[in-house]
């Protein structure tokens, strides 16, 4: 069991057993010729027509119970959390929620989370744990709101601690991205043992815009910093930040609700199967070396310090991507 | 009052490769003197940048630090270029610093303490976290949980480093993992917050400490004060996001000017050792 989820990764081949599940895409080959430009991926990932994760939650699970507030200071409408039962199975969900409309837009504060949003998240996740529900969390924010009430409350302390608490949080949990995967703000909510996205989400350190003003002092070169940045569905699935990614009717997800959550719930009922039936020691472990692996680096002395024993596919992975000769990597 | 204007000129009998005008009170400083005072004006309390060199000889015991990692650089993984490619940018940033990238990471002893000590360098890209310095303190973590010594971190930053796309937020992920070992295994880690710590490494590692001290004045926020200040559309209030308004806020513990810093932190370290009594950390 250990064995089949370390190689999740196995550059080359595909990401092996999740293969298995219809739907799932995990090497960009499989994707249809033609792909969309980083851009393109941008706007459909922000379509306000897109299914967002109220809808998705309502068409993926049974009998949604919404839980609110995070017991210290208010409940944050930009994250929608409880429990409900997916295939019969009873399930945690954190997810953001943007407005499909302006109206709702407002009052969601367009999927842009508190701090308070997060410890709500963080205090559900806690639920989670402890009477062991797996955790499903619903990714699409353009990024942590960034008002000054929400730096006086803490952003970046709430930020950093529930990427934490997700890091050692003793339940599965998986992740799939809908739309925009906004910064910190979205990691927050990002850190599982499977991390799925929908095909034309995006996953940004900064938005494209905020990239463009910094690099390119213009946020009108949004479209070059949005490419640079390889933030479309088949450049995360090269840098691994995504597992696979889950396809889309053919003229985006907002074309048709109905196949889009079709979609999700095949993918999330066999994530949720497999992983349930993994101790969760093991499923700690593999979570640490999931995202322990990340980083590209050279090494010419090939390494001082006894790091721990990093996966071959990661190491094959994270090197080959652009830079053949950079083999140093311990 | 008479040089109230920091970037105002500078009168000839003061060369600016010996004399530093102070941006707060205004007084000329000498260069050889301010870097004696770890770079404070000795007049108002003024806190310069430090770089990492100075900083290691802040806080280290005289000749206790032994650099590790120094060797590990960036591979570029995106290819990224915007005005300059990526790889120029860490050229310029190395040739500027003599440093491979944005942190040192070593041993050191505080007051006798054995620690591992990582201090950022503000001057390397803005002290900007990518697959570099994620590893560098993600090793740090992990040897401190291996020899079970304290982790102290001296954060500089303006946060992610762009330039590395999605691979360098992972580092956040990747950072906090590593704390998360030290803190179940109840080995002390202490943070510390200079002038500035912004964006993915305040919303990661720099927040997470045991005891977070910051530098008097030192901007520390999630958002840069330029997109919150666009966000509500007006100008912020005087003090937002330093450090007195986060201790104000409860995020930081305490205010600690920079000459106070290293008994500071050895006072924390002893008492967890003494609290502990097992000496569980201190082996
Ligand atoms: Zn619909
Ligand atoms: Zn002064």
């Amino acid at each position: 069991m250990l064995d089949r989820i370390v190689r999740t990764r196995r550059a080359g081949e595909g990401n092996g057993h999740l293969a298995i599940e219809a739907g799932l895409v995990t090497d960009a080959t499989q994707l249809a010729a033609g792909r969309p430009t980083a851009w393109q991926a941008v706007q459909t990932a922000r379509n306000i027509a897109r299914p967002h994760a109220v809808e998705i939650i309502g068409r993926v699970f049974d009998r949604f119970q919404e839980l609110h507030g995070d017991r210290a200071f208010r409940d944050d409408p930009a994250i929608v959390g409880g429990i409900a039962e997916l295939a019969g199975r009873p399930v945690m969900i954190v997810a953001q929620q943007k407005g499909a409309s302006t109206e709702e837009n407002i009052q969601r504060n367009f999927g842009m989370p508190y701090p308070e949003g997060y410890r709500k998240g963080m205090r559900l996740y806690r639920l989670a744990e402890k009477f062991h529900l797996p955790l499903v969390t619903l990714v699409d924010t353009p990024g942590a709101y960034p008002g000054p009430e929400a730096e006086e409350r803490g952003q970046a302390e709430a930020i950093a601690s529930s990427i934490q608490l997700m890091t050692r949080l003793a339940t599965p949990i998986v992740v799939v991205v809908l739309g925009e995967g906004g910064s910190g703000g979205a990691l927050a909510l990002g850190v599982g043992d499977v991390v799925l996205a929908l095909e034309n989400a995006t996953y940004s350190v900064i938005s494209p815009e905020g990239c463009a003003a910094i690099l390119w002092r213009s946020a009108s070169e949004a479209e070059r910093a949005a490419a640079a940045m390889k933030l479309a569905g088949p450049d995360l699935l090269e840098t691994g930040v995504v597992d696979a990614l889950i396809r889309e009717p053919a003229g985006g997800a907002h074309t048709d609700h109905d196949a889009t959550a079709a979609a999700i719930k095949t993918a999330l009922i066999a994530q949720v199967e497999r992983l349930a039936r993994v101790p969760i020691a093991d499923l700690l472990s593999l979570r640490y070396e999931r995202f322990r692996a990340f980083g590209t680096i050279v090494e010419p002395s090939g390494g001082q310090a006894p790091a721990p024993p990093r996966p071959w596919w990661r190491r094959i992975l994270s090197s080959a991507i652009r830079n053949p000769t950079a083999g140093g990597e311990s | 009052m008479r040089l109230r204007n920091p970037f105002g000129r500078k009168p000839k009998e003061f060369p600016s490769h010996l004399w530093t005008q102070c941006p707060s009170c205004g007084e000329m400083l000498f260069n050889k003197q301010l870097e004696r005072n770890h770079n404070v004006c000795q007049k108002c309390g003024h806190h310069f940048k430090l770089d990492a060199a100075g900083r290691v000889e802040l806080l280290a015991d005289a000749r206790s630090f032994t650099e590790t990692d120094a060797d590990i650089v960036s591979s570029d993984p995106l290819g990224f270029v915007d005005s300059k490619p990526y790889p120029e940018r860490i050229a310029a940033a190395q040739a500027k610093t003599g440093h491979k990238d944005a942190v040192l990471t070593g041993d050191a002893t505080i007051s006798a303490i054995p620690i591992v000590l990582a201090v950022m360098d503000f001057e390397f890209m803005g002290g900007s976290m990518g697959s570099v310095v994620g590893e560098k303190l993600t090793r740090a973590a992990e040897r401190a949980f291996a020899e079970r010594k304290p982790l102290v971190i001296v954060s500089a930053s303006g946060g992610a480093r762009m330039q590395e796309g999605t691979i360098a937020l992972m580092q956040l992920a990747k950072t906090v993992a590593a704390l998360a070992r030290l803190d179940e295994a109840r080995i002390p880690f202490i943070s510390v917050l200079t002038d500035p710590t912004t964006g993915g490494v305040l919303a990661s590692f720099a927040s997470l400490g045991d005891i977070v001290l910051a530098e008097p004045g030192a901007l520390i926020g999630f958002s840069g004060a330029r997109v919150t200040s666009e966000t509500i559309g007006e100008k912020l209030p005087k003090g937002f996001q330093r450090a007195e308004f986060l201790v104000e806020h409860g995020f930081v513990d305490q205010v600690v000017p920079r000459t106070q810093l290293k008994e500071r932190i050895a006072f924390f370290l002893n008492a967890f050792r003494i609290a502990g009594q097992d000496l569980r950390w201190s082996l």
